[in-house]
């Protein structure tokens, strides 16, 4: 393995994140900071491919209860993080009715 | 580690490529209420692709890969469902679970690769565990805290600080070791116990008025250790999460340390919960002037211009349905009503936003803190619901007190300020308030709830 390339593909990809997420969410209006919180928890849980591949190649047993772990525990968390954001959105509502059609 | 790239290979890196953009796209869309909803659509799909990708992987276990799913499906729903009142302590349980997940996976990769692991690896992987392991009891404990299954009281004793320093340097030095012998296995588990405990006395002299800026510092951990996990797997998707999760988690805790004048360093470092020792000096008791919910509500339809500010008090009497009567009754007289929402407001960031939002009120009477305060001198009447340091002049004028600095609601400057509490203790921080003795204060006291139901009652009836 070229581990030392890949490292550095790596790198550039988690700095150039960093700075898309730093100019993305400091546009996100104060209003939905709870949301926003509750949203990039489930999107976190993304971490669950990685828990899935632990679980799916058995490579040892160790290894799959661990995974198995991981993985109910980061599926609650997408599960969970989407309906809640979901229900908290729902519930912002403009006193200007004109402004909400977009919304359907 | 994959060497060559077959076709289903490709598919996945490509699905995981388009869940990446959708990932960032849903974040965007989070910017204003009327696309958020969108936001959410957006980050589901990006999740069924990046999950159905790695799906495609060839010689897994789908029976055990789905009753997991299912499992963490059922435990999900009821978490998604909680009272909004309790959010704050569901997303603090959140991150610990997210946590979870990136300690045990980052902990199997640990014995799956020794003795064969790079050091660049192993310092990937000692971040990630270390990281995700003080997040997993830290968030635990503010859950614990949260909920008040924890005393909420910040416990302090002698040489916490140096306490904790040296657990983080013990867990530092093992994981040195083990950068150097990776075939030091056993040490492992140990470098994981440390980080737990670390966990714990991190959130041990944290009080609740502090936890929007300790929520957001966890909620950043957690994303920094789902990065570092992303390293170790070689996972670009997961780089890319962890560092969107944890770029909002850093930005949050900003902004509330901001809002609290502290420095972000102060807060890295985890000695944000220094408690004020409790200003109990100014004993003497000054007069305050008190009134009735029929005084108030007299006050209150004879105004032009009111602004709410709502605090963690109204939370905890739960009184955002009465607060939406009142501004009911307050607009129907032709009264313009708008909400004075702190940053620090609550227990979790934006946390004031979501309980009015849940009561109805349209989000675009909720103003923010810096936009608000110079309206206050047009204001005529300020009406204060269980709030308090957000309120304290004592943070402009007084540089002995203890929150001196800190960005208040300049509510004081109103022509008349309202203040609903439940006696004249001090706050939370154990700080005495000016505000409460001001010549245009009147202190208005009882339970939020029933007050303000008092207040809308007479509204509705006799005055006409």
């Amino acid at each position: 393995m070229n581990s030392s390339s890949a490292l550095i593909n790596a790198l550039f990809i988690f700095v150039l994140a960093g700075f898309i997420g730093f100019e993305v969410i400091r546009r996100v209006s104060p209003l939905l900071h709870t949301p926003l919180m509750s949203l990039t928890n489930a999107l976190d849980a993304i971490a669950v491919v990685g828990a899935i591949v632990l679980v799916g190649e058995h490579k040892s047993t160790l290894a799959t209860v661990f995974g198995f772990i991981a993985v109910v525990a980061a599926t609650s968390n997408i599960v969970g993080g989407f309906l809640i954001t979901d229900r908290m959105l729902k519930m912002f509502k403009s006193s200007r009715p004109a402004a909400k059609p977009a919304a359907k | 580690m994959t060497a060559e790239l077959g076709a289903i290979q490709v598919l996945i890196e490509l699905l995981y490529l388009i869940a990446s953009v959708l990932f960032i796209l849903s974040l965007k869309w989070m910017s204003s209420p009327t696309t958020a909803r969108h936001g959410i659509w957006a980050g589901e799909i990006g999740m069924v692709l990046a999950i159905g990708g790695t799906l495609l992987n060839r010689g897994m276990d789908y029976r055990l890969i789905g009753i997991a799913l299912v499992l963490g499906t059922i435990i999900g729903i009821p978490l998604g469902e909680v009272a909004m009142t309790a959010v704050p302590q569901r997303t603090a349980l959140s991150h610990a679970f997210g946590a979870l997940c990136v300690t045990l996976v980052g902990s199997a990769e640990f014995y799956l690769r020794t003795p064969d692991i790079s050091r660049f690896m192993m310092a990937v992987l000692s971040l990630e565990v270390i990281l995700g392991g003080l997040t997993v009891t830290g968030s635990l404990m503010a859950a614990g805290k949260l909920q008040e299954i924890l005393p909420q009281r910040p416990l302090t004793y002698k040489g916490q600080n140096l306490v904790n320093f040296l657990l983080l340097a013990a867990a530092l030095a093992i994981a040195i070791t083990l950068i150097l012998h990776p075939e030091e296995r056993t040490l492992f588990p140990f470098m994981i116990l440390i980080a737990l405990a670390f966990g714990v006395l991190l959130i041990i002299p944290i009080g609740g008025a502090d936890m929007p800026t300790v929520i957001s510092l966890l909620n950043g951990y957690a994303g920094l250790s789902a990065a570092a996990m992303g390293f170790v797997l070689n996972s670009k998707l997961l780089i890319i999460a962890g560092a969107l999760d944890g770029s909002s988690g850093l930005i949050l805790s900003i902004i509330m340390s901001k809002a609290m004048n502290r420095s972000f360093t102060n807060v890295l470092f985890g000695a944000f919960g220094q408690v004020q020792t409790s200003a109990a000096a100014g004993e003497e008791a000054r007069p305050v002037r008190s009134a009735t919910a029929e005084e108030a509500a007299a006050i209150l339809s004879a105004a032009n211009r009111v602004i709410i500010v709502p605090g963690y008090g109204m939370a905890v009497a739960q009184a955002q349905h009465k607060v939406r009567e009142l501004y009911d009754a307050l607009t129907k007289r032709g009264v313009d009503v708008r909400f004075a929402i702190h940053p620090v407001a609550g227990r979790m960031p934006g946390h004031m936003n979501v309980l009015l939002a849940e009561a109805d009120i349209p989000y675009d009477r909720l103003i923010e803190m810096d936009e608000i305060n110079g309206d206050f001198p047009q204001t005529d009447v300020a009406l204060v619901i269980g709030a308090n340091d957000v309120t304290n002049p004592a943070a402009r004028s007084d540089a002995s007190s203890p929150i001196y600095g800190m960005p208040i609601l300049d509510v004081d400057k109103a022509h008349t300020v309202m203040v609903i509490k439940r006696s004249m203790n001090p706050g939370f921080a154990g700080i005495d308030n000016p505000l409460y003795y001001l010549d245009n204060t009147l202190m208005l006291f009882g339970d939020a709830k029933a007050f303000v139901g008092g207040i809308v009652r007479e509204l509705g009836g006799g005055h006409g």
